[in-house]
């Protein structure tokens, strides 16, 4: 490889580095450092001020809520879908395969509508659920509802590829031996893909304490309420509260820079272990 | 493809109705897919078809009075373009960066890797929020723009900003496979063989990379055209100049206009699916006759 990049003129490969360098540098370093600056120029008291707000602290504990939640319900239902996806065959499966995908296709915007039309007053599940007075738009239930839609293909997308180069031999030669399917499943298949929930988890986790669209439109923006972090973000830039919101913005972005390393460790993991296999 | 005829065997050994020591494999089996087809029928294509009636239930009424309104087509228009402009910048430097990345060695270059990254995990408001701290009038770059009459935050600069950087993994993530699987001898063959460096890429690199170059500049246009939390604290959202079709279907969405918000949103979506099919078909053509 080096060898291309000798003989290739040095000046071309300098001037194209430079490009990617500054392009990198405008789009993120830089505004990575702003945001540093920006959040911690009035001192770091308004670090411990804001954080100990009541209405950032609850915010901060429904984004945990709401993440918590979402990241249970896909990974687990994640695992069976790549399963089922993987390990057997039926007509219409290609038609669940495209459904996985199509949550990357679809705004945020659209899938908060989606969810806001479907228990609005008229829509098809409203009757259902205002008989019973259980309230879901405006209400926790709708923002775990579109943030687990909007994360539902990360943990599927992760473990399909993984399931399908592993193969069934390990799994039948278990079965054979008499191990049990849930035996099988714990001993032999889980120990293969942990890497790749691993990584769908904390991709997840980014995703949907980072989600804005959906939760803007379900949760109707009830202060003290249906608030989230990144809704108090929202709400404090647009009320020119600005110290407080890039503050919580620094630490949103600290969990995600830790999240991030995370997930490359995890998918590195992963690599090892599908070549070692 | 090999696992289809293991997973099949598999199928075969349970049965729908078989011998009764496998009836219980069957049952699991059904149990999985149930669920699975459930779970995804519940959450994804039931909420997708609701979307879709509400907007076009009534043919094309909704649809109509949403586009009556004050700044509904400048605002599809100026979607479309700057999701147009941030898909072409990413194309050419998503391209570079991915090049760079798989053959370059230089220091920081897994420090260059992960921040590439770094959109991918980072809240697409606390994006938008960066942009304004960087860009801002309150900052020194913010200011010596606008000593140039160049002004960034609330015009069409900063959306076209929040988009690059929020899609700026996804043609980089889309090429850098392709490129590692790359035989560099075949480059050096075509450099040796008297090829300039541009010919090389032209004849050499740029076709074994086209369709993973295509793929990821149409996620991006696709992502560009949906994306919301980067923009709305950055264009300034004025109506007829820099309101954009999603900030717009929020707008109608929370003047319970869902109907009109839903045939907007139905506009959008099938803009980037009939780009994507389009896209297929021309790939498929293509890679059929080379």
């Amino acid at each position: 490889m080096s060898t291309v990049a000798k003989r290739g003129g040095r000046s071309g490969h300098a001037g194209i580095l430079a490009a990617c360098l500054v392009y990198v540098g405008l789009l993120l370093v830089l505004p990575l450092i702003g945001i540093v600056w920006t959040a911690l120029k009035p001192g770091f008291h308004i670090v411990t001020d804001t954080l100990s707000a009541p209405d950032v602290q609850h915010a901060l504990l429904l984004t945990v809520q709401i993440a918590v939640i979402t990241v249970a319900v896909t990974t687990f239902f994640g695992v069976i879908v790549a399963w089922v996806l993987v390990r057997q065959r039926f007509h219409g499966r290609s038609f669940l395969n495209a459904l996985v995908d199509l949550p990357f296709a679809l705004s945020p915007v659209t899938v908060g509508l989606a969810c806001f039309v479907l228990f609005a007053p008229g829509g098809w599940l409203a009757p259902f659920f205002d008989a019973r007075g259980i309230r879901i738009n405006f209400a926790l239930p709708s923002m775990v509802l579109v943030t687990i839609f909007i994360c539902i293909p990360f943990t599927i997308r992760e473990v399909v590829p993984v399931l399908e180069e592993i193969g069934v031999d390990e799994e039948d030669a278990s079965r054979t031996l008499g191990a049990s399917v849930w035996h099988t499943f714990r001993k032999v298949s889980l120990p293969n893909i942990r890497w790749a929930i691993a990584y769908g988890v904390a991709l997840s986790t980014a995703r949907s304490i980072g989600e804005i669209g959906a939760v803007l439109i379900v949760s109707g923006l009830i202060q003290g309420r249906t608030e989230t972090a990144t809704l108090y973000i929202f709400r404090a830039t647009e009320e020119r509260q600005t110290p407080q919101a890039y503050v919580v913005a620094l630490l949103l972005a600290a969990i995600s820079i830790v999240l991030l390393l995370a997930i490359e460790m995890f998918h590195r993991r992963q690599e090892r272990a599908m070549s070692s296999a | 493809m090999t696992m289809s005829g293991a997973a099949q065997s598999i199928e075969g050994r349970g049965g729908f109705l078989g011998i009764p020591h496998r009836t219980a494999a069957a049952l699991r089996h059904l149990a999985l897919r149930g669920t699975a087809v459930v779970y995804l029928s519940l959450l994804v294509a039931l909420p997708v078809a609701a979307v879709l009636t509400k907007g076009f239930g009534d043919g094309l009424d909704s649809f109509e009075s949403a586009m009556a309104r004050p700044g509904a087509w400048a605002a599809i228009r100026l979607t479309l373009w700057t999701s147009t402009i941030a898909a072409g910048i990413n194309a050419v430097m998503g391209t570079m960066l991915a090049w760079v990345l798989v053959r370059y060695r230089f220091p920081a270059r897994r420090l260059l890797s992960t921040i590439v990254d770094l959109p991918l995990a980072i809240p697409t408001l606390v994006t938008g929020l960066m942009i304004l701290a960087l860009y801002g009038p309150n900052s020194p770059i913010g200011r010596f723009f606008d000593d140039l009459g160049i002004r960034i935050v609330f015009t069409p600069i900063a959306i076209v900003i929040a988009l690059c950087t929020v899609s700026l993994p996804l043609v980089v993530r889309s090429v850098q496979p392709v490129l590692q699987e790359l035989d560099p001898a075949e480059e050096e063959a075509a450099a040796t063989l008297g090829a300039g460096p541009r010919t090389t890429f032209r004849r050499i690199v740029f076709p074994a990379i086209r369709s993973a170059v295509v793929a990821g500049t149409l996620l991006t246009f696709s992502r560009s055209l949906g994306e919301i939390g980067s923009v709305i604290l950055v264009s300034g959202n004025r109506t007829g100049k820099t309101l954009t079709a999603p900030v717009f279907i929020f707008q109608l969405t929370s003047q319970f206009r869902a109907s009109e918000a839903a045939a907007v949103a139905t506009l959008l979506f099938a803009i980037s699916f009939v780009l994507v099919l389009v896209t297929t078909r021309i790939l498929r053509t293509s890679g059929a006759r080379t």
